[in-house]
């Protein structure tokens, strides 16, 4: 591995996730960033960089009582904290700044001072996928699907089987919303919601934040926690009309932004002791192994149900629980980051016994960006 | 499908007002570059192959074939669910968003690859979208 430059000192999430509805949006970045500045020893007066998306990173700034001099409000979905490490990693190897701040917090749930987002009727979207009806992700990003299905041969039972592994892993969280163990016969039973996606294969709706501290590995030692590293990153786009996708059956942004990142990481898949692929509904891992090479096109279906993400299984995938079953508020990127980071701390609830190296990849919108960070716990 | 007045209808820019002009008189518009080519949607005023700004609009057959499809159960405004969200594969090479209409909402119905036609449907004095219903194979 190339020497390790920027590292991750301070990783929580907010006290209380699931239904919070006695904290605004502003609060749940605030809540998640005064818990992760207490994890590494910090106060704001150290914090000298902040990025963030969904609120601006001049009021979560403000709000904390930090004065930056690096800002970076990426705001790509989902997957924006991924960019945002990457971005921030870059920015204190070139000393703009020496601490960053990463924020998130959305009251996906209670909608407690929740802006929202819709695209306006005159912009690309509004004009020639709104009319047609969509409601949200559940009806795009799924739209996909059985395009995957039929040349790839993907079965509804695996389809499925997503989730009941996802929820294997929940069982094991105690802070997972949902816990209780799933058949494939209860997912395909559960109300349908766009076919051929059910509930059980839809991401959870629920409240929460989290927050990461960033500086250089040099510094990292002095700090309370394991020092994690960043080794590796990769961000990519492609389009932010799913209708537009370039191959309904392959991301273009995964496999830009996680090619980067393992080359950078100068790692193999074997090297892989852990991974999070973002989990909005459930093809999105079935997407993410395929792209980020850990098996071959048409073979992630069959990999899942063979049980190799599973507890016990070689390639322990969504150890959380999953946007699935662990929470998702909306923008889940941040809470991957943080389950990678409790991976390689040995702080996991579902721990990963001696996981060295982790992967966390992100998707924002639907299929529109992607970020994939590589870290470890080896120096 | 319920009133449809009450669907979220585009508001064409400089850029797409051609398309939702062909739309109203009954015509599918795509665009075609000049330099390279390239048949594209949805509309700009230049290729996003090459990027030249040599690019002419053109009449499409208005036949397609179903690409990928989701069928929605939660109803927005203007839809009685179940209904279609449908992505078309156009004869010219690109894709578009659209429903399938004049068949049965359900998976035996709506069978990926089956041919399809282009159909208009009125939904204000400005705007018709593009819809689009099973055709005859070519």
């Amino acid at each position: 591995m190339k020497p390790n430059t920027v590292a991750i000192v301070g990783a929580a999430e907010t006290t209380d996730l699931g239904k919070v509805p006695g904290l605004s949006q502003l609060q749940l970045h605030a809540d998640a960033a005064l818990n992760t500045m207490a994890d590494a020893g910090l106060g704001p007066a150290d914090i000298d960089g902040v990025a963030t998306a969904g609120e601006s990173p001049v009021g979560v700034a403000h709000y904390l009582g930090i004065t930056p001099r690096w800002v970076d409000g990426t705001g790509v979905g989902g997957c924006s904290f991924m960019l945002h490490v990457r971005h921030a990693a870059a920015a204190i190897h070139a000393g703009h700044c020496t601490t960053v701040l990463i924020t998130h917090g959305e009251s996906g749930r209670s909608q407690v001072g929740r802006a929202g987002y819709r695209s306006a009727p005159s912009s690309l979207g509004g004009q020639f996928e709104a009319p047609y009806g969509p409601v949200g992700p559940p009806t795009l990003f799924t739209l996909p699907v059985l395009r995957y299905m039929k040349d790839w041969g993907l079965t509804h039972e695996q389809l499925a089987t997503v989730a009941v592994v996802q929820r294997e892993w929940a069982a094991r969280n105690p802070r997972a919303s949902y816990r209780e163990p799933i058949t494939v016969d209860d997912v395909l039973s559960s109300r349908m919601i766009a076919y051929p996606f059910r509930k059980l294969q839809c991401c959870l709706v629920t409240d929460g934040g989290g927050a990461l501290i960033l500086t250089s590995a040099e510094r990292a030692r002095d700090f309370p926690q394991p020092v994690v590293t960043i080794v590796g990153t990769g961000e990519s786009s492609e389009t932010p009309m799913v209708s537009q996708m370039e191959d309904f059956t392959t991301s273009r942004a995964f496999r830009v932004a996680g090619s980067q990142a393992f080359a950078e990481a100068g790692i193999t898949h074997s090297d892989v002791d852990h991974l999070m692929i973002y989990d909005a509904f459930a093809h999105l891992p079935i997407y993410g192994l395929e792209d980020l090479g850990f098996v071959g096109r048409g073979e992630a279906g069959a990999f899942i149900e063979e049980r190799h993400t599973a507890p016990g299984g070689s390639l322990p995938l969504n150890t959380n629980g999953g946007g699935l079953s662990y929470m998702h508020s909306g923008m889940y990127g941040m809470y991957a980051l943080q389950e990678s980071v409790r991976q390689l701390r040995g702080t996991a609830p579902a721990q990963v016994e001696g996981a060295q190296v982790s992967i966390a990849h992100g998707v924002g919108g639907m299929f529109a960006a992607s970020g994939t960070v590589v870290l470890t716990n080896q120096a | 499908m319920s009133d449809a007045r009450r669907r979220a209808l585009p508001v064409p820019t400089p850029e797409t007002e051609h398309f939702w002009q062909g739309t109203a008189a009954g015509e599918l518009r795509l665009q075609r570059c000049g330099a390279c080519e390239q048949v594209y949607f949805p509309p700009r005023p230049f290729c996003p192959a090459c990027a030249s700004r040599d690019v002419e609009v053109f009449r499409a057959s208005g036949r397609a074939t179903l690409y990928s499809y989701v069928i929605n159960h939660r109803p927005g405004p203007g839809f009685d669910a179940p209904h279609s969200i449908a992505v078309v594969q156009l004869e010219e090479g690109p894709r578009m968003m659209t429903n399938v209409v004049g068949c049965p909402q359900t998976p035996e119905a709506l069978e990926l690859d089956m041919p399809l036609e282009v159909t208009f449907e009125k939904m204000s004095d400005e705007i018709a979208l593009p819809l689009f219903q099973p055709g005859a194979s070519r």
